[in-house]
């Protein structure tokens, strides 16, 4: 006997009555139930699709446009030939890079065809970041090519326009939020390693975000369109992945 | 505080006595709010959802090493795999993740400002009951006398359950946004040794449920009740 355990009064109930409290205290739970909504095929996809809207609305609240992603030395960096080639389809949809144009359009004071020479003439960024597949693989490499903010600022973009529209020689296609494209490591790539980019990784020119998971991060770029309405996301985003991804 | 109060302080759970028709009388021990249980299962489902989403994100890659050459640490069949691709397997993993989190931080929020949590917190004066409990499971000890809902060890595991719950989270942060939170990857070796960890997270997570399920077996139906209606009849610490 434990007297502490017994000292204090205790109520004292019928068998009945301790029946319905128990009755009581497992209906409580029954909201629970609901979850299984999960399970209902017809309510399954707007439900998931809900989610996936939320937590990409939290991803956008965690991102900061200031914040740089980690750099690394080039130690740190992938051999060339390690980092990998991962196109949708094909790996090269044979671009005719002698006169290739990027096609901007949308709201922008200067729309047209722009040149590599132009985009090669602003300014030059170089940097080791990480490269981040929704698969889970990562790796280091090195990127080079202009800001985006700056192009964005020589054809005159009204950086109010929430998206940019991005098609590709192959069919792909993407889009970007405008606090990411003007993020100040965002760049127009066009070169891997200190070397033009290949055929394989997107040339003539690719997106380079290190604040994205790797499908947002486009390549063989052909246009490029500034807009507050995405007619379509992208082309896995419009198949179930998340709009956003920010890393 | 009046003297009943203090008294009753060492016993948590507010506890009734049941009369039978015939006279009987028996005890019963409120030891799950409502809170409680609610949390409890909602994050069971939530779990449940997370390690097969999670798989199925792992099918995508199933490998900690570099992509080339890959090599695939294990082959996840995909009877285990909750959304059939990996885009699916996303979207079931975020959107359970919000299920997950909010019902873990609720539960601990909870266990905390209720005082609940002195019921399952390991504090360093179970340290001490630690080793005659673990002989009498081994079958090497008389069993302990049992002085509160739960052992020494058991606290320890549900402890230890609730650290992992909340490891399982800072690793998953880390892997979900290694820029916007580096520091957090950073603290785990980055965001390469982050995955590995949350993957590592998830296992020993699997453990302690299969302990868990184990223990829940053992103990019998009164004790599985509970946590449904939060009653426990005849709980073995307080005496007839």
């Amino acid at each position: 006997m434990d007297p502490e355990n017994t000292a204090p009064p205790m109520e004292r109930t019928s068998e009945a009555r301790f029946k319905s409290l128990k009755r009581r205290e497992l209906l409580k739970l029954v909201p629970i139930l609901a979850v299984g909504a999960f399970a209902i095929p017809k309510l399954q996809n707007p439900l998931l699709g809900a989610g996936i809207r939320f937590t990409d609305w939290l991803s956008g609240k965690f991102f900061r446009r200031q914040h740089l992603a980690p750099v690394f030395a080039n130690s740190d960096l992938a051999p060339f030939d390690k980092f990998p080639i991962n196109g949708y389809d094909l790996e090269d949809p044979e671009v005719d890079l002698e006169h290739w144009t990027l096609n901007v359009s949308g709201a922008v004071q200067k729309p047209g065809e722009y040149t590599l020479q132009q985009i090669q003439a602003l300014p030059r960024q170089r940097q080791n970041t990480r490269h981040v597949c929704v698969e889970g693989w990562d790796v280091i490499g090195r990127f080079g090519g202009c800001r985006l903010s700056d192009f964005l600022a020589m054809v005159g973009a009204d950086t109010s326009a929430r998206f940019l529209q991005i098609e590709c020689a192959d069919d792909y296609y993407e889009s970007l939020d405008m606090a990411t494209a003007l993020h100040p490591q965002t760049l127009l790539c066009d070169e891997m390693y200190d070397q033009p980019l290949t055929r394989e990784h997107g040339a003539p020119v690719r997106l380079s975000i290190p604040t994205k998971v790797g499908y947002k991060q486009a390549k063989y770029l052909t246009s490029l369109k500034v807009t507050s309405v995405l007619d379509r996301v992208g082309y896995w985003e419009d198949q179930g992945y998340s709009s956003f991804y920010g890393l | 505080m009046t003297k009943s109060k203090l008294a009753g302080a060492r016993a948590l759970e507010p506890i009734i006595k049941i009369e039978k028709k015939n006279g009987e009388v028996r005890n019963a021990a409120y030891e799950h709010p409502f809170a409680i249980r609610v949390t409890h299962w909602l994050n069971a489902i939530a779990l449940f959802v997370m390690v097969g989403s999670g798989l199925q994100i792992f099918r995508a890659f199933p490998s900690f090493g570099a992509k080339i050459p890959q090599q695939d640490l294990l082959n996840v069949p995909k009877s285990v795999a909750l959304g059939g691709w990996l885009g699916g397997g996303l979207q079931w993993h975020f959107t359970f993740a919000v299920i997950y989190v909010a019902t873990g931080v609720f539960y601990i929020v909870y266990q905390i400002f209720s005082g609940q949590s002195r019921q399952v917190l390991f504090v360093p004066a179970d340290i001490r009951g630690v080793w005659p409990m673990l002989r009498y499971y081994l079958f090497l000890g008389p069993k302990p006398s049992l002085g509160a809902t739960y052992n020494p060890l058991q606290k320890l595991a549900y402890t230890s359950a609730g650290l992992l719950g909340v490891l399982s989270v800072a690793s998953g942060i880390a892997v979900w946004k290694p820029v916007q939170f580096s520091w957090l990857a950073w603290m785990f070796g980055g965001f390469h040794y982050a995955r590995l960890i949350h993957f590592g997270v998830m296992w020993a997570i699997l453990f302690f449920v299969f302990g868990h399920l184990i223990m829940v077996v053992l103990h019998g139906w009164s004790n599985f009740a509970s946590m449904w209606t939060g009653w426990k009849e005849d709980p073995e610490y307080v005496a007839r």
